[in-house]
């Protein structure tokens, strides 16, 4: 069989500029490409999540809750409209985070796979920026198919409960674009996982007025809340949904935080991006 | 353009206090196949990484493609194809997908890829691995399959990092061939490496280097000629015994090195010498006569082995 001649025409071929405007979709493409080889696993977890916490917290715990607290509800609403923003949230930031930090880790580290990007056009703002659009793209796609079981729970009493879907991508972009950066900061990553997991993730979970109001919390352990995206962005969510009451500053408040995550974030791993490829 | 496609002045580049490449000149034209060899550590992988356009330098001129890599970064590596020393394939995509995200982050149309995959594919002698998840390559596979990637743009210079480090034999003769018939289809070739017979197969001309700066320069013959014998006649005489001869065999030729294992002898003619070492009452337990090197080069500028 005859072997191809290799041909030299990059000059008339690569359209750097286009190389370059577009850069960050090209990473991102290639991210999707990668997740849909576990897109089974994606889906799974997706519908497995809520179903196990709507039956376990929403129904089980839910049906105890609402039976004594009657007519007045939690914050006024079902047990399960309360809940409802919040665990949509907490899905949000562990489907970014998985795509965020693991992706990280493993181009920096594991496959060195970024150092290979970065010899293309590609800089490394754009890998940064691409991989969390991916996260994105994922955390989006399980927050709908969240709702989706929710709806199926008959979970979602509120006709503005959809509202939870972007503040809960919101959560999920703001602190995946802030993990990105410190999992971008990473030489050594074996404490990082049980840290993340046991010190930093499972008492925000816990901690973010996710099960209960934040304020039924003895007051010195509240500002775990007040870091928390979670926290900001259930705020918004329970807000939207069902009318939760909160002042007009407080709400700002609440976007600002996440904004303010979500840039410095995007920044601060843009750079770490940077100045780890170019050692 | 300048009629190189690479010019380097007083090229530098420091790591804090480590001095990692030192102030070094070099240029490679159109065409041409061109290598830096030298023992890990030599500063070549860092010299690629300049040349790569993705580290800077701390001091000098550096000219690729017409451009300066510090304000021209993504415009110079849009026409470099970079074979890294370290595989960094995408382990959970196939290998023409492998290809495939590769050409888009040049901003290749889709169609122009898929048709270019088919053309890789039989140049790395993949045809039959296109849908084979990268983790279960060979390690021949996989390095060829860093080359087809770096291919995909047609790249008007293909930079390869040690590329048969870690193969067997087998597997680096097939790259070999591969990497040959890119030097006889005229494509531009920067080559690293520490091993002197794959310069000298592949190389038109190579700077040697040795702790960040250039040794000697020319292509291997002329490079062989300048720093060695035509001969090298190899002599083992047992480890306590190599260096009591030595002053005796040291009379006998040009020049010789002792090795912990063996003594090297420079000579014109291997065999003549081997008779008067004979004849002189000494019995070596092993001898071999064989044409000088770039490795012989290597030990002659530096007192050291390429492979330590």
């Amino acid at each position: 069989m005859s072997i191809p001649t290799i041909r030299q025409g990059s000059l008339q071929l690569v359209d750097a500029a286009k190389a370059q405007s577009r850069g960050a979709l090209y990473v991102a493409e290639a991210r999707i490409r990668t997740m849909a080889k576990w897109i089974g696993i994606i889906f799974a977890i997706a519908i497995a999540n809520p179903v196990l916490y709507l039956i376990s917290v929403g129904i089980g715990l839910g049906g105890l809750i609402d039976k004594s607290v009657g007519s007045v509800g939690v914050d006024g609403v079902k047990y399960l409209t309360f809940l409802a923003p919040a665990l949509l949230a907490q899905a949000a930031i562990q489907g970014t985070m998985d795509e965020t930090v693991f992706p990280t880790i493993e181009g920096f580290k594991w496959n060195r796979t970024f150092y290979s990007m970065n010899s293309t056009p590609l800089s490394g703002a754009q890998i940064s920026i691409g991989v969390f659009l991916a996260a994105l793209f994922r955390a989006s796609y399980t927050v709908l198919l969240y709702f989706g079981v929710m709806w199926a729970f008959g979970a979602l009493e509120s006709p503005h409960a959809w509202l939870a879907i972007p503040t809960s991508i919101f959560a999920g972009a703001s602190f995946g674009a802030l993990m990105q950066s410190v999992a971008a900061k990473l030489e050594d990553e074996n404490y990082f996982f049980v840290v993340l997991g046991r010190f930093i993730m499972m008492p925000l979970f816990l901690f973010s007025g996710t099960f209960f109001p934040l304020t039924s919390m003895p007051f010195f352990l509240q500002w775990i809340g007040w870091i928390s995206p979670l926290w900001h962005a259930t705020e918004l969510g329970r807000y939207l949904t069902y009318g939760h009451a909160i002042s007009s500053t407080l709400m700002w408040v609440h976007f600002a935080v996440l904004v303010t995550m979500l840039i410095s974030g995007l920044i601060l791993s843009a750079h770490f991006f940077t100045k780890r490829l170019a050692k | 353009m300048s009629e190189y496609l690479i010019s380097a002045r007083g090229l530098t580049k420091k790591f804090g206090d480590f001095t990692a490449v030192n102030g070094i000149d070099f240029d490679v034209s159109k065409g041409e196949s061109f290598g830096l060899l030298g023992p890990n550590g030599a500063g070549k992988s860092t010299v690629m990484r300049m040349i790569g356009a993705t580290s800077q330098r701390n001091a000098g001129d550096l000219t690729i493609l017409g451009k300066d890599p510090e304000r021209n970064g993504p415009q110079i590596r849009a026409h470099l194809g970079v074979v890294p020393q370290q595989d960094s394939l995408d382990m959970h995509l196939s290998v023409s997908e492998n290809l495939y995200i590769y050409g888009r982050y040049f901003g290749l149309p889709r169609k122009f890829v898929k048709g270019k995959i088919e053309e890789l594919l039989t140049f790395a002698q993949l045809e039959e691995k296109r849908d084979a998840k990268v983790e279960a390559l060979s390690g021949g596979m996989k390095r060829r399959l860093t080359i087809a990637r770096a291919l995909v743009s047609e790249p008007e210079i293909l930079m390869l990092d040690e590329p048969t480090t870690g193969l067997d034999p087998q597997a680096r003769h097939i790259l070999w061939d591969r990497l040959f018939r890119l030097k006889e289809q005229g494509v531009t070739l920067v080559i690293t490496t520490h091993f002197m017979d794959e310069a000298e197969q592949l190389c038109d001309r190579l700077i040697v280097m040795d702790k960040g700066t250039i040794m000697a320069e020319g292509s291997p013959a002329s490079l062989i000629k300048d720093y060695s014998t035509k001969e090298v006649l190899e002599v083992r005489f047992g480890s306590d015994r190599n260096q009591e001869v030595a002053d005796k065999l040291r009379a006998m030729c040009e020049r010789i090195e002792e090795l912990p294992d063996r003594v090297l002898m420079y000579t014109e003619d291997g065999e003549s010498l081997l008779e008067k070492i004979y004849a002189s009452g000494l019995h070596p337990k092993t001898s071999l006569v064989r044409r000088s090197s770039l490795e012989d080069v290597f030990l002659r500028l530096t007192g050291r082995t390429l492979i330590e």
